[in-house]
């Protein structure tokens, strides 16, 4: 052997994960042309409010990356955020002091439908896939069944402010809510990812029998992770239901929609690769694009077709020139 | 893990669960749900299968049925097309729309339609082989563009289907349909070339393992741009079956259906395995028949449709569970 | 530097000059390999040295960027594995390649289907399988049985089938034994020698040197890429043929042996452990302590590491850890006892292989203690070092690592835990010499900071020279325990379930 015993000799920078970089420069590129194109984005009241109106869809790629990263599919938050929205409006009916008590049970339900879904796909073994595509299924009939198909009831007044009201912040005006439950949120992810949980969960995906070996509770965490989906589709729902209100659509397509950001921010479906701060910026990138298409008055019609092209073209871009690594396909 | 398995002595449990074969199962449970779907719909004094009862079955059969033969193939390769329900919609465009009531243009509309799904078809699967992009990702990009294509240029219906066509969707013989006639050959034909034609073989050995399919000298970008071809055609039947019915094209037919997550339920409850390499035609259309009855018995019943989606969702998940349980016994 | 062939016939492939190199790095120079009609010629070499490489430019998966591969005198060079296969040259690749849901006959004839009137003629692919089985001497296979049906030595049998069906006059086979039960290498002998008698040239690549001596009329050695020598077999010891593949003699190969004093109290002890697979087994570990489990393929030694460690655990008997009764009921109770797990599959069971050094190194650490570790701080750099592991830092990806440094970064996350107790499950499996010897020392340093090690290897030698006992193993129970350093057929004895005769 010729190698020579170093281990470590390079001192210690901030790193990216791998497949952040491009997102980034997408994001960035997208940012600065914003600026060009919108005269509102010359301050950061337009940054804020582009913010704002992803926050609900970062938020899901927070929950979707968790899912992801470690093996699985979630296609059941779009529904859950429309069930959320739907049981709110219900429940609260406009009475102001519903909302206390309401806000926790969405995320308690959010967790439940979570906990199922993770529980069936982990211990019934039925594909991530299939579990949470029944369970939209399931969710869309039970919301109509219960509110006879059209959505009843109203939000109430504290209950929206979250979605849509800020607070005044000297030199950047006002700030939404939103935003900043969102940098709470993103700081307890990237606290969470850094940490053993979270690095277990990425090694879940990339080999679940070493971490199993290794005396980790792969089943819980990947339970775990379908757990903290839910919650963040209850988030999302708050968000949603408060910045745009009740409609039975509020939640359409959303899994798809989110499924494109993470995987745009360079997550690998399958598992065990990506960072959750890139699949946030993929959500971000997404949104930021759509505001992009729309000042250059871009018909709502070819936004999707953008997004279609771009999310085979981002994937395209990762996949082709990686070296191809043989994997075997695990079920 | 093709074959790292030793044979294990056999067992009682080992020739019960070869008595389960999935198609068996699948067509058991239909039986049985018949019967009691018989015993229920005669309970409020109806009849299940009475001729209007069969009929309906069958029709509502027909379109899934077509798209869930094609979805079978690409399965099987264990890849799978998101793309399928915006494409019906646009196949339903494209035939109706060239024939413009003109009995002499159906051959060439036929044509047409079926020429550029294959198309699409043929994008799918040279996007997912030569740019390697996951096949979700793919077809979901896909269905994106296609989306943002009919956004753009349709706002509702369009196009006239002349009435000779028309017949194509109501002709029937007694109780039987002639559409759900082509549908069943359609699903013989591709259960011949599954299960006796070379081109059939690979589809299997390209969804066991691509790798050793390839180290064999299978093709295997072939195998899976064909089954992707084969599915955009079927779904292009599917959409001028669809037009047929409706006397014009109608740009959300498919969508509005969920034809894209249906069919995929429906082969996965027909046994394929989601991950490929197992399953087949003939469990597909016993999966299309269990939907189609459920929902005509829950009609008779005088259910809530929303119900539905809860019973479907559920049926879905148990069954796959099932199925995950048997592949357990005979490991 | 070619020797006469052992015929007067032409060889069936002259390889010459052949040069390869990938990324700037040259894997293969000038290496000349002639293979002749009816021989088996075995290719070794340390890991690294070209064979599969020289194998796989043979298969045509890979083109040479110099020299030429002659057939019959034509140089024919491959571009692709079908071109090769077209040629007569089949390869039989370590990882099974095979279907597990289809057939025997469908497998054989993947991707080659004979074609009738439009259909797969599945009766004549049938026949045809049967009859390939039949010229092998292999009755009891029928070409109807889905493959995963098979006991893992008749897969191999298909996979032979299948190179041979496309009329192959060259077979290279790639570790054909490495999935093989001991019983069942017998079977693959025995095929082998027909495949001489049938005229075909067979290239064996195999790290084990007994088959290498047992079946091949040549050897060649590769060493970092180039041809060391090319000798008729019965010219050569197994003594200078680790010398031609390692450049140094094979003594001094093991560190010294735990002498009396460095053994602590006994910190494992088992007592009447039995489950599906085992019975009746009692055993000590002492810390300071290598105690060598032998045994044939199947005879549970693994299933004891398995038992141990929690993942297939005890249903009857006690295990005691520094005295106190435990039971390990799965890999987290066991690793929070302080046990620890060197896998045999390193790469399906012990690595993530996508992830980084250091998120390989703190698995163990991080899935099995969480919060509450209760262990000290890591230096994590230091427990690198320790093993030493040579890597471009903690942040590299250990799937771009060498075995040899994989199987340190495997050992380096249990070293992470701090065991008190260590099972090794074949440690030094597919890896090199040099990293070979790495694994030795480290084994041996545990040992002598109070670690009980039990190992697991089916290389004798390797299991003689690193143990101060040896427990031997027949069909499930302990046949017998030996004082260090005991003769290999000694062990042998036991393991094929005789006494010892009384000494």
């Amino acid at each position: 052997m010729t190698e020579t015993s170093t281990v470590e000799r390079k001192p210690r920078r901030i790193r990216l994960a791998d497949g952040t970089g491009p997102v980034l420069a997408v994001l960035a590129v997208l940012l600065i042309a914003l600026a060009f194109v919108g005269p509102a984005y010359s301050e950061p009241a337009g940054y804020l409010a582009l913010l704002k109106r992803a926050a609900p869809l970062m938020i899901l790629a927070i929950g979707q990356y968790f899912v992801i990263v470690s093996g699985g599919f979630d296609l059941s938050v779009g529904s859950l955020v429309t069930a959320q929205v739907v049981i709110a409006a219900r429940l609260i009916d406009g009475e102001e002091g519903a909302t206390l008590w309401v806000i926790p049970l969405l995320l308690v339900t959010g967790a439940l439908v979570g906990l199922v879904n993770g529980l069936i796909t982990t211990r019934l073994l039925v594909p991530s896939f299939i579990v949470t595509l029944g369970m939209l299924l399931v969710l869309d009939g039970a919301v109509f069944l219960w509110t006879g198909g059209s959505p009843r009831g109203a939000l109430s007044e504290a209950f929206r402010v979250v979605g849509r009201e800020g607070f005044e912040v000297p030199l950047l005006g006002s700030v939404p809510w939103s935003v900043l439950l969102l940098a709470a949120l993103v700081v307890a992810a990237v606290l969470f990812m850094r940490g053993g949980t979270g690095r277990t969960l990425v090694a879940i995906g990339d080999n679940d029998k070493s971490v199993r070996l290794g005396g980790g509770r792969v089943e819980n965490l990947r339970t775990l992770a379908f757990v903290l989906s839910g919650i963040s589709a209850a988030i999302a729902a708050i968000l949603l239901g408060g910045f745009a209100g009740v409609s039975a659509q509020v939640g359409e397509g959303l899994e798809f929609r989110v499924i494109t950001a993470v995987v745009l921010g360079g997550v690998v479906l399958g598992g065990g690769r990506g960072s959750v701060v890139a699949a946030m910026a993929g959500a971000l990138t997404l949104e930021a694009l759509f505001s992009l298409l729309n000042l250059l008055g871009v018909a709502g019609g070819l936004e999707s077709a953008v997004q279609g092209v771009i999310i085979i073209a981002a994937v395209a871009y990762a996949s082709v020139g990686r070296i191809p690594f043989r994997t075997r396909r695990s079920t | 893990m093709a074959a790292s398995t030793t044979a294990a002595p056999a067992r009682p449990a080992r020739r019960l669960a070869g008595l389960l074969q999935p198609t068996v199962i699948v067509y058991l449970a239909l039986v049985l749900l018949l019967i009691v779907g018989s015993i229920l719909v005669a309970a409020r004094g109806g009849m299940l299968l009475d001729q209007g009862g069969i009929l309906n079955i069958l029709t509502r059969s027909t379109a899934l049925g077509l798209v869930a033969i094609g979805q079978t193939m690409v399965i099987l390769t264990g890849k799978l097309d998101l793309s399928v329900a915006y494409l019906i919609g646009l196949c339903s465009l494209i035939g109706a729309e060239t024939m413009g009531g003109d009995p002499g243009m159906i051959v060439p509309a036929v044509l047409l339609t079926l020429a550029c799904a294959a198309g699409v078809g043929l994008v799918n699967g040279l996007v997912i082989t030569k740019l390697k992009v996951n096949a979700f990702i793919a077809t979901l990009g896909m269905a994106l563009i296609i989306r943002g294509y009919l956004e753009s240029a349709y706002s509702g219906p369009s196009g006239d289907v002349p009435r000779a066509f028309q017949h194509l969707g109501y002709a029937r013989i007694g109780p039987i349909p002639v559409s759900a006639l082509l549908m069943l050959a359609l699903a013989g034909l591709a259960w011949w070339y599954l299960m006796r034609t070379k081109g059939g073989y690979h589809v299997y050995a390209v969804g066991g393992d691509e790798e050793v399919a390839r180290f064999s000298g299978i093709r295997s970008d072939r195998t899976i741009i064909t089954v992707h071809v084969l599915c955009a055609v079927a779904a292009g039947l599917a959409g001028l079956f669809l037009a047929s019915r409706l006397g014009s094209g109608a740009p959300w037919v498919g969508v509005d259906a969920g034809y894209d997550l249906e069919s995929i339920a429906a082969v996965v409850l027909g046994g394929t395995l989601l991950a490929g390499g197992r399953g087949g035609v003939a469990g597909t259309i016993g999966g299309v028949l269990i939907l189609a009855t459920l929902d005509t018995i829950f009609d008779d019943l005088g259910v809530t449709p929303f119900f539905k989606d809860v019973v479907r969702g559920a049926v879905l998940i148990l069954a796959v569970a099932l199925y995950a349980r048997r592949r357990g016994l005979l490991r | 530097m070619v020797v006469t062939g052992l015929t007067d016939e032409a060889p069936a492939v002259r390889m010459r000059a052949i040069g390869k190199q990938f990324f700037g790095n040259s894997v293969l120079r000038d290496v000349d390999l002639d293979l002749y009609p009816g021989e088996v010629h075995a290719l070794v070499g340390e890991n690294g040295a070209g064979k599969s490489t020289l194998m796989k430019i043979l298969a045509g998966v890979h083109r040479p960027d110099a020299g030429t591969v002659e057939l019959g005198g034509e140089d024919v060079t491959f571009g692709s594995p079908r071109q090769a296969q077209a040629a007569g040259i089949s390869i039989v690749h370590q990882e099974f390649n095979l279907l597990g849901d289809r057939t025997v006959a469908e497998n054989v004839f993947l991707g080659r289907e004979p074609v009738r009137r439009g259909q797969v003629d599945r009766k004549r692919m049938e026949a045809d399988t049967a009859e390939l089985l039949d010229g092998l001497g292999e009755r009891g296979i029928s070409p109807r049985t889905a493959v995963r049906r098979l006991p893992v030595a008749h897969q191999q049998v298909v996979e032979i089938v299948k190179a041979l069906s496309t009329d192959a006059k060259v077979l290279a086979m790639d570790e054909p034994t490495a999935a093989l039960a001991d019983h069942e290498v017998e079977l693959l002998y025995g095929l082998v020698k027909r495949l001489r008698e049938r005229g075909i040239a067979v290239l064996y690549v195999s790290h084990r040197l007994r088959e290498v001596f047992d079946l091949s009329q040549r050897i060649t050695v590769l060493k970092d890429g180039e041809l060391v020598t090319c000798t008729p077999t019965k010219e050569l010891t197994s003594d200078q043929l680790v010398r031609h593949m390692v450049g140094r003699p094979l003594e001094a190969q093991f560190p010294d042996l735990a002498d009396e004093a460095h053994l602590g109290r006994t910190r494992l002890s088992v007592r009447g452990g039995g489950n599906a697979r085992l019975s009746g087994i009692g055993l000590d570990v002492r810390a300071g302590e290598i105690v060598g489990l032998a045994g044939l393929q199947g005879a549970g030694r693994s299933a004891v590491a398995r038992a141990i460690c929690g993942v297939d655990p005890f249903t009857e008997g006690t295990v005691e850890l520094d005295g106190s009764p435990v039971t390990p009921t799965s890999p987290r109770s066991a690793i929070r006892h302080g046990i620890a797990f060197v896998t045999e599959d390193r790469k399906g069971d012990g690595l993530a292989l996508r992830q980084s050094v250091r998120d390989n190194a703190l698995l163990v650490r991080r899935a099995a203690f969480g919060r509450a570790r209760g262990l000290g701080a890591l230096d994590l750099a230091a427990l690198l070092r320790s093993v030493t592991l040579v890597s471009r830092g903690p942040d590299q990806e250990v799937r771009y690592l060498s075995g040899g440094n994989q199987q340190k970064v495997v050992l380096a996350k249990w070293l992470a835990v701090e065991p008190n107790v260590l099972v090794v499950d074949e440690p030094t499996r597919g890896i090199d010499v040099g990293a070979k010897r790495a694994v030795y020392d480290l084994l041996r340093g545990l040992a002598r900071e109070g670690v009980a090690i039990l190992m697991i290897s089916s290389e004798l030698p390797e299991l003689i020279g690193m143990s101060d006992r040896v427990l031997v193993m027949h069909e499930g129970r302990l046949a017998g325990e030996l004082p260090a350093g005991p003769t290999e057929e000694a062990v042998m004895t036991l393991a094929t379930g005789h006494e010892l005769e009384a000494a």
